[in-house]
């Protein structure tokens, strides 16, 4: 555990080293607020909810994680220093584990920064503050499973820019492995029961209770066990495919 | 100590490391030789558990790498080739983060940090990020973080390159004044450094063991070992050496007036040469005893199996 705490420790600290954090956190506050603001119709709703803000992040997370996900390994493999990390006297599941904290915490970090909307809606009106920190959380556990399907992208290759593209592919497929653009693909040859398996993979869908503000233990269980296998597979990747 | 047997790596059709069997033992200072692209850094790689071999066992302290991973790398210290590092952090960060991951107690890392700076001579930059250091300067980071664990084993890939000399003697120093019952294996295309700091010398070519000896035998290879050369003040009548006793060849450069008597193998011609010379009062600049040139030992013995490939 100590491992993955140093580990945590130094990839948190190394976003800070750079300007990476601050730029990302202040485009995801700007984003942020465009698509509550401009898109979601904050005040026509005339609502005290935070439902135009988290009805967004599903779109927001699919490009700004890819984003700050493409580092993760591609770096190392293209600087060494992944043989140097591999061969510390550490458990790579460690590793992955580590990377993938200090990254969620930077998301975790965002998110907390758009406490300003809360405090709005507080002053405006008078919100259901349960759902809200509800919806919060939902979306915290949202993105962690972007990231973790966007770590994964990053340890195949050591190019960061085919890093994100990859991540940004396959978190827009599962964003929308329920809606019709995707089952279409699948529909004229598919069996009915792989056609759900696929649905029953959407982002989108497991967030629609979310951000409205219910935990269903369905849609909890989906995301954590989604960023389990994601991370789960990174491991698989680094162990296997060491050096270049 | 370490023991390589059969070792083999193959990255799909091109076999990088081919049948390597070798040991090390406490004690010796290896240095691993070979033209770029012999398969040094492969080997290496696999000896700290960074790549799995092929086929072959590597077993270090009696265990075997494949089943005890984790415990071998905490005796390895090891600088990977180019000496990689997190750039973003300062030397003093790093070094603490190594200590951190190799578990090292936070009052002996404070300890060791402090001597390993000390030993590189990293303490003026301990607060500089790595980014902007010099090569030499990230080289003994790397190497820094290598010794921080006081490691019973230490393979070093190419510690020396892009230092300028004084770096490489103090770099050298300090693999000399490493404890003496330690392994060090260090890789390295330039061959000074070995007869410098090596008492053991592997030589591969396409990944095939082609030498392994102290560096004094592989200097007893070179024709110029034991050979004496003189140079001469002006042109003068050099027949007569061939006369002495023990004299095979000589071989005179008109341009610098050098002139290298060769022994026939297996003996010492320094004091006949030099007696002939006061005898029949050559003009002499210079006399001295060739070492044997390891340059051309090298090339001879990694060049021939290349021949044998084609």
């Amino acid at each position: 555990m100590s491992v993955v705490w140093t580990i945590f420790k130094r990839e948190f600290a190394s976003f800070f080293a750079t300007p990476v954090a601050y730029i990302f956190i202040l485009i995801f506050l700007v984003m942020s607020g465009v698509f509550t603001f401009m898109f979601g119709g904050f005040y026509e709703r005339g609502q005290a909810d935070l439902l135009s803000f988290f009805n967004f992040h599903p779109w927001l997370y699919l490009f700004l994680v890819p984003a700050i996900a493409m580092r993760t390994w591609s770096e190392e493999r293209k600087t060494g220093s992944i043989e140097l990390l591999m061969t510390l006297p550490v458990n790579t599941m460690q590793i992955v584990l580590g990377k993938f904290f200090a990254a969620w915490a930077i998301l975790g970090l965002c998110l907390m920064l758009t406490g300003g909307l809360w405090l709005s809606v507080n002053f405006l009106g008078d919100p259901d503050n349960g759902i809200i920190a509800a919806a919060y959380i939902g979306s915290w556990l949202m993105s962690g499973a972007f990231l973790a399907v966007g770590q994964c992208m990053s340890a195949t290759t050591r190019n960061q820019v085919v890093a994100f593209i990859l991540a940004a592919v396959f978190s827009f497929m599962l964003v929308l492995a329920g809606s019709a653009i995707i089952t279409t693909l699948f529909q004229s040859w598919a069996s009915n029961a792989v056609l759900d398996t696929i649905s029953a993979l959407s982002f989108l869908s497991h967030f629609e209770n979310m951000a409205k503000g219910v935990l269903s233990l369905e849609d909890v269980l989906f995301y954590v066990l989604s960023i389990c296998a994601w991370l789960y597979a990174s491991y698989l990747i680094i162990s296997q495919k060491k050096a270049n | 100590m370490i023991s390589v047997s059969n070792l083999k790596r193959d990255f799909g059709k091109q076999v990088v490391v081919d049948d390597l069997s070798f040991e090390v033992k406490p004690g010796d200072v290896v240095g691993f030789l070979g033209p770029n692209g012999a398969g040094k850094s492969t080997t290496m790689k696999m000896l700290t558990g960074f790549l799995t071999p092929s086929s072959g066992a590597i077993k270090i302290a009696g265990q075997d790498i494949k089943t005890h991973t984790k415990a071998i790398q905490q005796k390895i210290g090891y600088l990977p080739e180019g000496a990689p590092a997190y750039g973003d952090m300062t030397v003093y960060q790093f070094l603490k983060f190594i200590t951190q991951v190799r578990k090292i107690p936070k009052a002996r890392a404070q300890q060791r940090i402090a001597y390993v700076s000390e030993q590189v001579a990293l303490n003026e930059v301990m607060d500089t990020s790595i980014d902007t250091l010099s090569k030499g300067f990230k080289r003994r980071v790397g190497l820094a973080q290598a010794i921080i664990h006081d490691p019973d084993i230490l393979i070093l890939d190419e510690p020396t390159d892009g230092l300028d000399p004084n770096q490489k003697h103090q770099v050298r120093k300090l693999i000399k004044n490493l404890s003496k019952d330690k392994i060090v294996i260090i890789s390295t295309h330039i061959l000074e450094e070995v007869t410098a700091v090596c008492n053991r010398a592997i030589i591969i070519a396409q990944g095939k063991l082609k030498f392994d000896g102290t560096p004094e035998e592989l200097q007893k290879r070179s024709a110029y070992h034991n050979a004496v050369t003189i140079k001469l003040s002006y042109l003068s009548d050099i027949s007569g050496l061939l006369e002495i006793d023990g004299v095979i060849d000589i071989k005179h450069n008109k341009e610098t007036q050098r002139v290298t008597i060769f022994p026939e193998p297996g003996k010492t011609i320094l004091s006949q040469v030099s007696a002939h010379v006061q005898e029949v009062k050559l003009p002499v600049d210079m006399i001295f005893p060739e070492q044997g040139r390891l340059d051309d030992v090298f090339r001879e013995i990694t060049q021939t199996s290349q021949g044998e490939v084609l």
